[in-house]
């Protein structure tokens, strides 16, 4: 439908080097867009913590009576090493400042080890809790609400994992290009925030 | 007359367009062009198909007996219509096609910010749409219990269709915000030089806002629907009294959402009337800031209202009073628009074409509806009014007198741009007659209904109320047939209506500097702004001012 100035070869050479398609001739917008992503992700979190508080406000006991004690070694530990990899996956991002590929290497492969180690220190908890999913409202609550948070640290180990393949490829990262790196380290900071304030809901509270 | 920001491209840059590029509309493309008319047909002919499944329910109200189908039918019928004119019809016309086909070009942009994102969102409104129509043909039928899907009602109906409403929901939603995270960046930050935010095109401010409530909201619905399949399917009790529940949280989160879901689905259409009435008027709008603003107000207001839906559930009393107070206070930038709107064609040498007729027969039935409005919004008559046809009435005008009368103002508007062809006045004036005399014929008498007390959502009703309900169906009729007219001109002018020139309207916004339809590329150098968008007939008095004359006072001009 639409004629052309620009032939057509030219169009798709470059959309084929630039990351979205049609004609990338702007600067790169892509961090930008990823806030806005988390402006959308905090408010699905924040609508379930809100209806949490809710079923607290309006039941007459929390958590309903005979619901079994919350063992807070077990998370408090898990809690640490989460937050703890928020700052090795930041090491990343000044290793790759120094054109540090290895360095990045390094920081997300133990960030990685970090976030599965918390992984399966929340399934064991699971595990060994006395309350299953429909219990009551409070063991419903807990665990979607841990599950929904643990389905983002899944995510976010992929990004990682994504990352680490890409820069097996030689110069595709470096200190102009890093955005993978900072969004799989932006991404993972949000997710630690958000456990913070999960874990202070759930257990503290 | 008007003189443009930019020389049109010569004619001669663009050669024959050919057939057989219509294969491009059926592939992931990532022009924003493209991708505004798929999200534009698409969701028409979802309209068509959700006018078809209104037509099943007015012919089912025609007389006061279930006749025509059964009850749990009936009950289908109602909530799939509703479900696929929100979030199949009116959100992916208003923000997808005529954001993603606009923004750029009124913003002097090539594309959007991400063009990959907006062909993945565009590509998910199609398997969703499928998935929810499929619903019909399993065995338990698809979900019956109201597009408000409440609980505990959601969960006794039956579990599959009402499993793959809430799937098809989430699908829409997240399409719906990567949408709006393009749309966001793409205003904030793509903006030819030159153009900044107060001499942006109002339709921008409009999808502005639009796409704030979109963020903001839409997240918090998918939260509510992710807990009511957990309760349907996985026997949890968040919202099951039963358990030990509570629907209520449930209501809340659901109109966290669809409150604002009302001005997702007019802001958009506040935005293109607000381009519409000063061109065809040949005057600069009326208090553009106002208007820019008052959209902001519009979106904020509308994040704190939602319980005004739940006067009857319990709510207590005070609460009530803020968010009755909240609510009418709304009308104030809405009724800042209107006044705007009306002031802007005070005076105007209006050209009647069926752009413009669509754009008044906006603002009167919009003003209606937003009247009515009013009236729900104050609990005494909300309580006397909840759940009958007077709701239903109100919603109509305000969703279809409003946002449909607005999108079919825009698409009679921009119809020369997008395809490159003039489209046949005559018939679009039967269709705006059509349109015009069947909306009324059925809605007008639902107040009427509604305040006699007859309940909404319900297949069979008492004797006394059928001679107006035939009323009503006729009038539906009618508006049923209202589209043929539209369908036929718009297909029959798309493959071989007389060619359009690049400015068929003198408009002065940047889409109209390019050739119709635009180049792939749209603006080989960032556009220079020569100027406003709006300055209609006052070339000679801006003078060296260098604001565009919607912005300047009136001692500015008479100075010159
Ligand atoms: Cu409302």
């Amino acid at each position: 439908m639409q004629g052309s100035t620009v032939n057509s070869e030219q169009v798709i050479a470059v959309s084929q080097d630039g990351h979205g398609g049609h004609l990338e001739d702007h600067p790169d917008h892509r961090i930008f867009g990823l806030f806005m992503f988390f402006v959308a992700e905090s408010f699905i979190f924040l609508g379930l913590f809100a209806a949490y508080l809710t079923f607290r406000a309006v039941t007459p006991a929390w958590p309903p009576e005979g619901t079994p004690e919350l063992e807070l070694l077990l998370p408090g530990v898990n809690s640490i090493i989460l937050i703890s990899s928020s700052f090795v996956i930041h090491k990343a991002e000044e290793a790759i400042k120094e054109n540090d590929v290895k360095g990045v290497q390094l920081w997300f492969a133990i960030t990685a080890a970090m976030g599965a180690l918390f992984l399966v220190g929340q399934g064991y908890e699971y595990a060994h809790l006395e309350f299953g999913l429909t219990t009551n409202l409070f063991a419903s609550t807990f665990y979607v609400l841990t599950g929904f948070h643990g389905l983002h640290v899944t995510f976010g180990l992929l990004l990682i994992g994504a990352v680490l393949w890409r820069s097996r490829k030689e110069g595709h990262y470096s200190a102009d290009s890093k955005f993978g790196i900072e969004a799989a380290e932006l991404y993972w900071h949000f997710v630690d925030v958000i456990w913070i304030i999960l874990f202070i809901l759930l257990y503290l509270l | 007359m008007a003189q443009l920001q930019v020389r049109p491209l010569a004619e001669e840059n663009f050669p024959e367009k050919t057939g057989g590029n219509w294969k491009k509309y059926f592939t992931f493309n990532t022009d924003h062009k493209v991708i505004g008319i798929q999200y534009l047909v698409t969701s028409f002919i979802f309209f068509l198909i959700g006018g078809a499944l209104a037509t099943g329910v007015r012919i089912e109200l025609a007389t006061p007996d279930v006749d025509f189908v059964s009850r749990e039918l009936y009950n289908q019928l109602f909530t799939i219509h509703a479900t696929v004119m929100i979030f199949l019809w009116i959100v992916p016309a208003g923000t997808g096609a005529f954001g993603n086909y606009l923004l750029p070009l009124l913003l002097g942009c090539n594309d959007m910010a991400f063009p990959r994102l907006n062909a993945i969102a565009f590509w998910m409104i199609p398997p969703g749409g499928l998935l929810l129509m499929g619903s019909f043909f399993i065995n338990e039928g698809a979900a019956a219990s109201g597009w408000t899907s409440y609980p505990p009602l959601s969960l006794v109906n039956g579990k599959s269709g009402e499993f793959i409403w809430i799937l098809s929901i989430l699908v829409l939603g997240t399409s719906s915000i990567l949408g709006a995270i393009n749309f966001l960046t793409t205003i904030i930050k793509m903006r030819t030089p030159g153009m900044k935010f107060n001499n942006m095109p109002l339709f921008c401010w409009a999808m502005f806002a639009a796409s704030i409530l979109i963020l903001v909201s839409t997240p918090v619905l998918a939260g509510a629907l992710i807990l009511l399949s957990f309760d349907l399917l996985a026997g949890t009790s968040f919202f099951n009294p039963s358990g030990g529940g509570d629907p209520v949280v449930y209501q809340h989160m659901f109109w966290f959402y669809s409150h604002p879901a009302v001005y997702i689905m007019i802001l958009p259409v506040f935005g293109t009337i607000s381009e519409i009435l000063p061109v065809h008027a040949r005057k600069p709008i009326f208090g553009y800031l106002a208007i820019a603003y008052s959209s902001l107000a519009i979106s904020f207001l509308g994040l704190i209202v939602w319980a005004h839906h739940m006067f009857t559930s319990g709510t207590p009393a005070w609460l009530r009073m803020f968010f009755m107070i909240a609510t009418m206070v709304i009308a104030v930038p809405t009724g800042i628009k209107v006044f705007s709107w009306l002031a802007t064609l005070w005076g105007g040498k209006l050209r009647l074409n069926s752009a413009m007729l669509f754009a008044m027969g906006f603002i009167s039935m919009f003003v209606i509806g937003g009247l009515s409005g009013v009236m729900v919004a104050s609990v005494p008559f909300d309580i006397h009014v909840h759940d009958t046809y007077f709701v239903v009435a109100h919603l109509h005008y305000v969703l279809f007198g409003g946002s449909v009368f607005g999108l079919y103002a825009s698409i009679y508007h921009w119809f020369p741009k997008m395809t490159g062809r003039m489209i046949n006045e005559t018939w679009g004036r039967i269709h705006f007659v059509l349109t015009l005399v069947g909306f009324n014929l059925c809605f007008l008498p639902m107040h009427y209904l509604g305040l006699m007390g007859m309940p909404r959502r319900v297949a069979e009703y008492d004797p006394q109320f059928a001679t107006i309900n035939t009323i009503c169906s006729i009038g539906s009729y009618i508006l049923a047939v209202s589209t043929i007219p539209f369908v036929i001109n718009a297909v029959v002018c798309w493959r071989s209506g007389e060619k359009a020139p690049a400015n068929p309207w003198n408009g002065l916004t940047l889409e109209w500097t390019l050739s119709s339809p635009p180049p792939e590329h749209n603006f080989p150098t960032p556009p220079v702004l020569k100027t406003g968008p709006y300055d209609y007939g006052t070339l000679d008095k801006r003078g060296s001012k260098k604001r565009p004359i919607s912005q300047l006072r009136a001692s500015d001009i008479l100075s010159n």
